[in-house]
């Protein structure tokens, strides 16, 4: 186990390694961001003064090593645009993201696994169909189109809830969130569902497909000639087979959804860190692009991780130092 | 077994008496009405999108034929020209109906282009892995997983924050984005194929292990390919929407289906819903479309959903 | 004795969309109280979907169209599902053919022979725990406490099958149904488990039908035999009668390719032909096209008929078994 962990740490690192080159040279071909910084009328001497002053007249290795060094301290350099550091930025903008992100996974689960259930139960009832008809929209719907669907409907038509921008936070265990207040949870409902809505359609797909093979096995027939009740056949006997694949899936999609809030924060207004980092591609804000592509990096690697922890938890028959090498 | 795993439409052309394999593969594919109906959708919003210098009453990127008297007029209003805004205008006065196939010409090309070209880039990675073998396998298989471990919009979203906004630099980011899938579905065949005893055999009778790619690989990776191309050339046109949308797509003078709907995204919240919505129905039937297509040919190519 | 199980009639059918596989077709046996009953057929004849359509546990595109099964004088055939619940694990139990694949993977030996008793009856889980226990240590499990712990995985398939035994046990059922139990083992293992049932069988005075393909298994364990074949019964009677003087050209073939001490050196006397396809069974007699004994008369279909104390369905009764040698 601890092998297993310190050789996937080890393994991270050097991802995070290769996507600290790739990014960080990738974003430097893009323009030039002093003419972004300066104003347009400002002389040669304000131009090369704030170049060295952002250290843009360095060559790129020493840009780069030295954005190296500050990395292992934490430092991702500081943002053109605001003057702050651009982890600290990041950091700020987290909690709204992770809470985003964490509410859609929620709605996914809680939608997804007993529509999937029904559908993978009762495969050729019209409900039936209808929800797996439903689930390849929600697979083929651009999201942002449907954000904009949802802000139509909701906030502008029914007037609902409110269209854009995080309510009041409420603060419970110490922990500050907007899902700890009414104002919070009316905010937070159309972008959680927005984001959700993909992933609500892979949760019922994994789930129909998983209750369906299920359902044939040997296990479940013998379950019931044990003369267990439907029930419990469903809610324990498959359930427990089916959750492993799912909650493998649906965990390793954490990442994915706090990729695409990127685009739910951005139409609804959401102060998260994806909203930040699309105005920072927008602005040239080099640093703060840089640290959320870091910061991004980091945070799959340790889902992938953790999600392969809750596998070998879930799944007996896994033992963690069999895996691959 | 070789049933099982002959191609049905590589071997179209073999002669046969009763019934060809791609007649076999026609006629199951149109036995779904669901699928057809979706081709004939598809097809005609190409054929829109090809004509629509010729079907529609303006150029909406010629600045002489837009009047801002126009804008933001709602759906069915008469043009200060004097034709019928069916689908009304945007914000600059541009007829909506035009502005739609016209940018459904750039989101196409831009999709179906990116769409080729990594299919073709990850279809010839995919080949040298399966032929080179050994570490070089291991390696680009490495690479393969660790891109796909990341969802392709966040990699295209990176692609297009380093190389920034124009067509080419999108198809560039689409392609980059998406080529992994392609390269694992020529792997997947490879590995199935190798398994197999005739290449074995094949390979025992010192038969050149270029012949085995050629011969044995890509004609059976052609299937699992199509499948993967339509699904993933749908979400390259979704994707570049969803770029274009937040701004770091294509520009205002590439107006693709994503670049519309932006623009009519401040109108949305005082009721102009029409400038949004309309060019976002026509993102949605193309993308449902080629969907509903690629599902069904998976069923229909997949070999082991046949009974 | 009283007949436990009394089965007449039973047919068994598949609608599927290649057409209708009569699976089990006009079947009649009895089963008396702690009498072992043999099911002997060859694979596909349909032995195990008899057992299933017992329990109830037929899932379409199959149903039972047509016959009765009295369990202590109830009828039981398209019972409603309340009721055969209640029935299934407790006064009928069965043990599935392939111990591998019949423990649910990701649940405990506990949890799974737990259960069965739970679902029958108020008792604390530390008896049900208790008479778990209990029932591994009568089929010879070493110390049981920790195969109970156990998860089915890290058991080798024959503890998996006297884990499936002594659950078929725990309720003191009435009736058990042994679907193969020991095909999947070797040798050894086979005949301590046949011990083991034969045991328990003459200790709670429980019915049992035991099928299997292999004569052999039988021949020392069951009282009655009947041999199927196509879905139908073509030969029944006492396992004495049946093995020394067979009457069936089918059953001739069966005992002839059982290996016996006596016949050592001789040729393994081999039935000719493949199983027959179920959907295209051949005109009159099933076993026709296979049988050595073949007159012109089989061409119309034989009827089951009594005959010197058992029970046959062929025109040409082999009353010798000179055609074995
Ligand atoms: N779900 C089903 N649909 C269609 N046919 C079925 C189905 N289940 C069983 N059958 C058919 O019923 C027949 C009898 O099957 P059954 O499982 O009872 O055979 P068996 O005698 O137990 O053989 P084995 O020794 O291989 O276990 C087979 O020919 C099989 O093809
Ligand atoms: S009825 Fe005829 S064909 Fe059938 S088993 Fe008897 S002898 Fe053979
Ligand atoms: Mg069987």
């Amino acid at each position: 186990m601890t092998v297993f962990i310190i050789r996937r740490l080890l393994q991270a690192l050097l991802v995070v390694f290769m996507m600290s080159v790739i990014v960080f040279f990738g974003v430097n071909i893009v323009g030039d961001p002093v003419y972004m910084l300066v104003s347009p009328d400002a002389d040669q001497a304000d131009i090369e003064a704030a170049i060295s002053r952002l250290g843009l007249d360095r060559p790129i290795l020493e840009q780069y090593w030295l954005f190296l060094k500050g990395a292992a301290q934490g430092d991702l350099g500081d943002s053109f645009i605001f003057g702050e550091p651009a982890l600290k930025l990041i950091l700020h903008h987290m909690p709204a993201t992770m809470e985003l992100a964490f509410s859609a996974l929620i709605l996914a689960v809680v939608i997804g696994i007993p529509l999937g259930l029904y559908a993978g139960l009762y495969p050729d009832s019209r409900i039936s169909k209808g929800i797996m008809a439903a689930s390849i929209f929600g697979f083929s719907l651009p999201t942002f189109w449907v954000g904009l669907m949802l802000i139509m409907l909701f906030a502008v038509e029914l007037q609902w809830v409110p269209a854009t921008g995080r309510g009041d936070l409420g603060s419970f265990l110490g922990i500050q969130s907007s899902l700890f207040t009414l104002d919070g949870l009316s905010h937070i409902f159309l972008p959680a569902l927005n984001l959700a809505l993909l992933k609500i359609s892979l949760a019922i797909r994994l789930t129909r497909a998983g209750v369906r093979e299920a359902m044939g096995l040997d296990y479940v027939k013998y379950a019931r000639a044990k003369g267990l009740s439907t029930r419990r056949i469903i809610l324990v006997h498959v359930m427990k087979n089916i959750m492993i694949p799912v909650v493998t899936v649906m965990g390793l999609e954490f990442g994915s959804l706090i990729g695409f809030s990127v685009v739910t924060e951005t139409i609804f207004a959401w102060p998260g860190m994806g909203k930040l980092l699309i105005d920072a591609i927008l602005q040239l804000d080099r640093p703060v692009v840089v640290a959320y592509l870091m910061i991004i990096v980091l945070f799959f690697v340790l889902i992938n991780l953790i999600v392969d922890i809750l596998y070998s938890i879930l799944d007996p028959r896994v033992r963690l130092q069999d895996q691959g090498a | 077994m070789t049933d099982m795993t002959a191609n049905p439409a590589l071997n179209a052309d073999k002669p046969a008496k009763v019934e060809t394999p791609f007649q076999r593969f026609r006629a199951e594919f149109f036995e779904s009405k669901i699928a057809t109906g979706a081709l004939i959708v598809f097809l005609i919003i190409v054929l829109l999108a090809v004509l629509a210098p010729w079907i529609t009453p303006q150029n909406p990127y010629d600045l002489a034929q837009v009047s801002v008297m126009d804008g933001r007029l709602p759906p069915g209003s008469e043009a200060f020209d004097g034709y019928t805004m069916w689908l009304g205008s945007d914000g600059s006065g541009r007829d909506l109906y035009s502005a739609i196939l016209y940018g459904l010409r750039i989101s196409l090309t831009v999709g179906l282009a990116s769409g080729v070209i990594a299919l073709l880039i990850g279809m010839a990675i995919g080949l040298v892995a399966a032929y080179a073998g050994g570490r070089i396998e291991a390696i680009i298989m490495r690479i393969v997983d660790l891109q796909l471990s990341f969802p392709a919009s966040l990699v295209a979203l990176m692609m297009v924050a380093a190389l920034g906004k124009g067509v080419d630099k999108i198809i560039l980011a689409l392609v980059i984005a998406q080529w992994a899938y392609y390269a694992r579905t020529v792997r997947a065949t490879a590995l199935v194929e190798r398994s197999k005893e005739y290449v074995e055999a094949a390979q025992c009778l010192g038969i050149s292990r270029f012949r085995v790619v050629f011969r044995h690989i890509l004609p059976n990776c052609m299937a699992p390919l199509i499948v993967v191309g339509t699904v993933q050339t749908a979400s390259a046109i979704s994707l570049e929407a969803t770029l274009s949308f937040l701004g770091v797509g294509l520009p205002q003078t590439e107006p693709s289906i994503g670049v519309l709907i932006a623009n009519g995204f401040e109108y949305m919240l005082s009721g102009r819903y029409w400038i949004s919505v309309f060019p976002g129905l026509a993102l949605l039937l193309t993308v449902v479309s080629i969907n509903l297509v690629g599902d069904h040919l998976r069923d229909v190519l997949n070999p082991r959903l046949k009974k | 004795m009283s007949a436990v199980l009394d089965v007449s009639g039973l047919k068994t059918h598949f609608f599927t969309h290649a057409g209708v596989v009569k699976a089990v077709d006009g079947v009649d046996f009895t089963v008396s109280k702690g009498e072992i009953m043999g099911l002997v057929g060859e694979s596909g004849s349909g032995k195990s979907i008899t057992g299933f359509s017992i329990l109830g546990l037929i899932d379409p595109p199959g149903r039972i169209v047509e016959g009765s099964i009295k369990f202590n004088g109830e009828e039981i055939a398209n019972a409603n599902e309340e009721r055969l619940q209640n029935l299934r694990g407790n006064r009928i139990s069965m043990i599935f053919q392939d111990p591998m694949m019949t423990l649910n993977p990701v649940l405990r030996v506990d949890t799974q022979m737990m259960e069965a008793i739970l679902a029958h009856e108020s008792v604390s889980k530390q008896a049900a725990w208790e008479r778990s226990r209990d029932a591994l240590g009568l089929v010879g499990i070493p110390s049981p406490e920790e195969r109970l712990r156990a998860y089915p995985h890290q058991l080798s398939g024959g503890m998996r099958q006297r884990v499936a035994i002594a659950t078929a046990f725990l309720n003191k059922p009435d009736l058990i149904i042994a679907d193969e139990p020991t095909t999947a083992l070797d040798v050894t293992i086979q005949a301590q488990i046949i011990h083991e049932a034969q045991k328990l069988t003459k200790q709670t005075g429980t019915a049992m039908i035991w099928i299997t393909h292999d004569l052999a298994v039988v021949a020392g364990l069951a009282d009655r035999i009947s041999v199927m074949y196509a879905g139908r019964i073509v030969e029944q009677g006492g396992i004495d009668d049946v093995i020394d003087r067979p009457l069936h050209p089918y059953t001739v073939g069966l005992l002839g390719s059982v290996p016996t001490a006596n016949r050592r050196g001789q040729r393994l006397f081999q039935i000719e032909g493949m199983t027959p396809n179920m959907l295209a069974l051949p005109e009159g007699c099933a076993f026709g096209p296979r049988c050595h004994a073949r007159t012109d008369t089989c061409h119309r279909q034989p009827s089951i008929e009594d005959i010197d104390e058992r029970r046959l369905r062929c025109f040409n009764p082999q009353r010798t078994a000179e055609v074995v040698k």
